[in-house]
């Protein structure tokens, strides 16, 4: 491919460059042919793997990528392209697929396809023949037939049989031991030959007799085979699967299992779209909405309360450093940056720590003993959430906002002072509007973090006190990204599609708030006009 | 000119990138995929005992020629990494894991069945007992895992008969929190199922072929009941012996400390208390009654992925190489569980830990794995914990019983 981008140079080449073009042109096409060299050796492989799509789209971006370049125009693409590329993989793409699983059942017991359900069931079906022997079995080969050489450990005669033909006696057979180990007519294969037509060997099951009831033997390891009877068997063409000991039908109902009529379900199922049953389930289900329902509210008051709490503390301690009177201010402000220096992970367990009722630094020594339930309590483990967070937030908060009202000139003070206003209102009317101007966008960032403010929720208290009024694993101070988690990723039930679905609406919300404060910034911005 | 020239380099990151992103999983796994001449199994392997499994996959190697690649995976995430990779083809063909995977497992499809054949009467009845699921085995158990009783043997030179004499001979040590065990806001049911048992209330009963029956629900019998009493006397507003704030460090340090003679715990925990020159002894569970108090078994070992293409060599590598004595033991040394090979567990019973855990282990339980138990173990702690924190324990464990009822279906 190296090549292909080098007989491309004279087309996309101007006449006669100076001597600087030519090498960057070089660089240029060195570049770009490692580039095509790693696309196409990733496209080969993709396709190896039957991966079309992949690397058709593969194939295609590194063509695009190759255009552009090449071209004399589309400088702005220039720049562009790779930051594209990496938002399509690393954002569009994460964010479709989640959309995507949102409307699937994708979760415990509907984890693959239904090929692949309806083979594990299959084999989980099989029951061993009670009190059958282990069969000693070499497998053998006619014309590309393979068939089982089987010696019955109790009297060691051979047989040998097919899939297709019950077990024969074959009375010329070699024995090695008490074990047969050929047949004349049929080949024996070696343990290699064993291991590459392992898909063959695995679906191989010999009849043992005329009698379906008997069984069949199928060999696990290719030198021992065992007498098993199925209790399931598929019905392709009614796309059903019947229990042979019960009679009972379990038929493919477009839910993703094998249903039987009083409601029963085989599981594995498989993964279907479901269309918006989960987004229905989230809203209707009363077990699902109430912890829903709080959880978003309680959300979006941490969200508020933090990012107003942080911002008003480091507000007043940026103002209260800015007066000149202070001293020592240098030292006051390392201390005050401390917390935002310590790792966030580490703060919030030495707050857990303190924090244990009976056990933490807060009761036994500034409460002397008493039992204040910190954390188990679902009230006070929400302020204790809050005023955890607001202590990790607040520094920040403070070197933005003394950054900011060092930006905003003196003079303005001074014209406000000598119209007449006096301090307070110097700081509502002139000072706060300014501030707000400049600190929105981090005030909603900000906003945006806390929202999903999944680690401290997480470390702090795992989301407790848990709610044991709901099925859901949530509790009292889980926010949405962390019942999200606990949907998906905690527990024997796990249920990627509800989760999904969960984060699709937690990317409305924070969407809709940006795009709406977002235009407030503006209007804020008009100010400073 | 410049200005392309740093384009495209940062676009050679970005396809280089990109085509990773893209290809990267394929390439990873494509182990299982070649039938090619010996083949390659791929095997995922608890990152501490990738060492103890070499010598046996080279062994493997050597004689059959097939390729055994051991990949060292984070314990953590290796179970949610098989269940989310085998249905795209790229798992691996065997994977180490735990018994109580077992409903997960299966209800995902992921794992094929094992046939030990004769070797099944080899090894450990709980630990066969374990692997079985629905009455079919699959699983390659290695280790047998429960808890015991460690006893600071120079605070308390001897064992305690019951749970009563046990905490009669702590304080008669001069100790006011004699006896510590793993608790949390949430609860810590595991640690607590043998003071359950003694009083005769399992969470399920059995059926005929020994396996746990969902629908047989014996956390509310009487025995239950009288569980939860008990509890409630030994919690907040009774002798205080359990607390829903001593979690695993709390509880760990009391007994460094000393401060705490009797420490509810697992073999995992036993290096800890060794390494900080502790006298260790095993001992049974003390019984608060006159039954004996059976903690939950946790049995380790190997599955079979339900897409291998590779099932025979697997199964070979796993029943006939694994299963084997020097295995056992080597694995053995690598995580000090008790192995789960009859012949291999009597030689690793050598050391007087082992053997105690072993002992306690032959009361153990294992462990129910059928998908009902996630049911009970998401509001079993919190009952606990709220009895021992002063709740009322009959409508407490009313509640929990027709909650974890509801929830079965």
């Amino acid at each position: 491919m190296a090549q292909t981008s080098t007989t491309r140079r004279p087309a996309s080449r101007g006449p006669a460059p100076d001597r600087q073009s030519v090498r960057s042109l070089l660089v240029k096409i060195v570049l770009l042919g490692i580039v095509d060299a790693i696309s196409v050796y990733a496209a080969f492989a993709l396709v190896l793997q039957d991966n079309w799509v992949v690397a058709i789209v593969v194939l295609a971006v590194t063509a695009l990528v190759n255009w552009i370049y090449f071209s004399r125009r589309l400088i702005p693409a220039k720049y562009l392209t790779p930051g594209l590329i990496f938002l399509a993989v690393f954002q569009v793409f994460v964010l479709l697929y989640t959309g995507y699983v949102g409307f699937t059942n994708y979760g415990t017991g509907h984890n693959g396809t239904k090929q692949q359900a309806v083979s594990s069931l299959l084999a989980s079906s099989l029951q061993r023949v009670e009190d059958s022997p282990t069969y000693p079995v070499t497998v053998v080969d006619r014309l590309g037939e393979l068939g089982l050489l089987v010696t019955d450990p109790s009297t060691g005669e051979a047989y040998v049989g097919t899939g297709d033909e019950p077990l024969a006696a074959v009375p010329d057979a070699e024995f090695e031991g008490r074990k047969a180990v050929s047949a004349p007519g049929w080949t024996s294969l070696s343990f290699q030959d064993v291991i590459a037509r392992t898909e063959e060997i695995t679906a191989l099951a010999v009849p043992y007799s005329d009698d379906p009831n008997d069984g069949a033997l199928r060999t696990p390891d290719g030198s021992n085979a065992y007498r098993y009877l199925s209790t399931l068997e598929f019905d392709e063409q009614a796309g059903s699967m019947t229990n042979t000991q019960t009679g009972v039908v379990y038929s493919d109902i477009g839910t993703g299992a094998f249903v039987a009529e009083d409601g029963s379900e085989l599981r594995p199922g498989w993964q279907i779209t479901v269309g918006f049953d989960n987004f229905i389930r989230a809203f209707t289900e009363p077990s699902i909405r109430g912890p829903l329902v709080y959880v978003t509210i309680w959300t979006f008051v941490f969200a508020i309360a933090s990012v107003f709490l942080c911002f008003a503390l480091g507000l007043l301690l940026a103002i209260t450093f800015q007066n000149a009177r202070m001293r020592g201010v240098k030292y006051y402000r390392l201390l005050l940056v401390l917390p935002y220096a310590f790792p966030a992970f580490l703060s919030i367990l030495v707050w857990k720590g303190m924090m244990n009722e009976s056990f933490g630094f807060i009761n036994q020594v500034i409460f002397g003993g008493a039992d204040i339930p910190w954390l188990t309590d679902p009230s006070l483990a929400k302020v204790s959430a809050i005023l955890v967070n607001v202590w990790l937030g607040f520094p920040y908060m403070f070197l933005i906002c003394t950054g900011a009202l060092q930006a905003i000139p003196e003079e303005l003070t001074e014209a406000a002072t000598m119209d007449g206003a006096r301090g307070w209102g110097v700081f509502r009317q002139i000072k706060l509007p300014l501030l707000l101007s400049t600190t929105a966008p981090v005030l909603i960032a900000s906003f945006a973090f806390n929202f999903n403010n999944f680690n401290l929720v997480y470390l702090l208290n795992n989301g407790g006190p848990r709610d044991t009024t709901t099925s859901l694993p949530v509790g009292h101070t889980d926010l949405l990204i962390s019942m999200v988690y606990k949907v998906a990723f905690t527990g024997q039930n796990r249920d990627y599609g509800l989760a999904s679905a969960f984060s699709i609406l937690i990317f409305l919300i924070v969407a809709a708030i940006a795009v709406i404060s977002f235009s407030r910034t503006k209007a804020l911005e008009e100010i400073q006009r | 000119m410049k200005v392309t020239k740093k384009g495209a380099l940062g676009l050679g990151a970005v396809v280089v990138a990109s085509a990773f992103v893209l290809s990267g999983c394929q390439a990873s796994g494509d182990g299982g995929d070649t039938p090619a001449k010996g083949g390659t199994l791929t095997v995922w392997v608890d990152a501490e005992r990738v060492d103890a499994l070499k010598g046996a996959a080279d062994a493997y190697t050597e004689k059959t020629g097939v390729k055994v690649d051991l990949v060292s995976k984070d314990n953590a995430t290796i179970k949610d990494d098989f269940i989310q990779q085998v249905p795209t083809g790229e798992g691996p063909d065997v994977v180490m894991g735990a018994h109580d995977w077992l409903g997960e497992l299966t209800t995902n499809g992921v794992v094929a069945p094992l046939e030990l054949g004769d070797s099944a009467g080899d090894y450990l009845d709980v630990a066969i007992q374990a692997a079985t699921y629905e009455g079919t085995v699959y699983m390659l158990p290695y280790a047998v895992e429960n808890i015991a009783v460690l006893r600071n043997a120079d605070l308390v030179p001897e064992a305690a008969s019951s749970f009563d004499d046990m905490i009669a001979k702590g304080k008669a040590a001069g100790l006011t929190q004699p006896f510590v065990v793993e608790q949390g806001a949430e609860g810590n049911p595991y640690h607590l199922y043998p003071f359950q048992t003694a009083f005769g209330a399992p969470v399920f009963g059995t059926d005929a072929s020994g396996s746990y029956d969902p629908t047989d629900l014996q956390l509310g019998s009487e025995g239950g009941y009288e569980f939860a009493n008990w509890l409630s006397g030994q919690g907040r507003n009774g002798t205080g012996v359990f607390n829903t704030d001593i979690d695993g460090a709390i509880a760990k340090q009391a007994f460094l400390d000393g401060t705490a003679a009797f420490w509810l715990t697992g073999p995992w925990n036993v290096g800890s208390a060794v390494d900080a020159g502790i006298n260790v002894a095993i001992d049974p569970i003390p019984s608060p009654t006159a039954d004996a108090a059976q903690p939950f078994a946790g049995v380790k070992g190997f599955f079979l992925s339900a897409e291998s293409k590779n099932k025979v060599a697997a199964t070979d590598f796993l029943v006939n190489y694994l299963g084997t004595e020097d295995v056992q033991l080597d694995l053995f040394k690598a995580g000090n569980l008790l192995p789960a090979l009859s012949a291999a567990a009597e030689t690793a019973s050598s050391d007087p830990i082992i053997a105690g855990f072993s002992k306690v282990g032959a009361d153990a339980v294992p462990m129910p794995a059928i998908p009902a138990m996630g049911s009970v173990w998401q509001y079993w702690g919190v009952a606990q914990a709220a009895i021992i924190n002063g709740e009322d324990p009959k409508a407490t464990w009313e509640k929990l019983v027709s909650d974890v009822q509801g929830a079965i279906g």
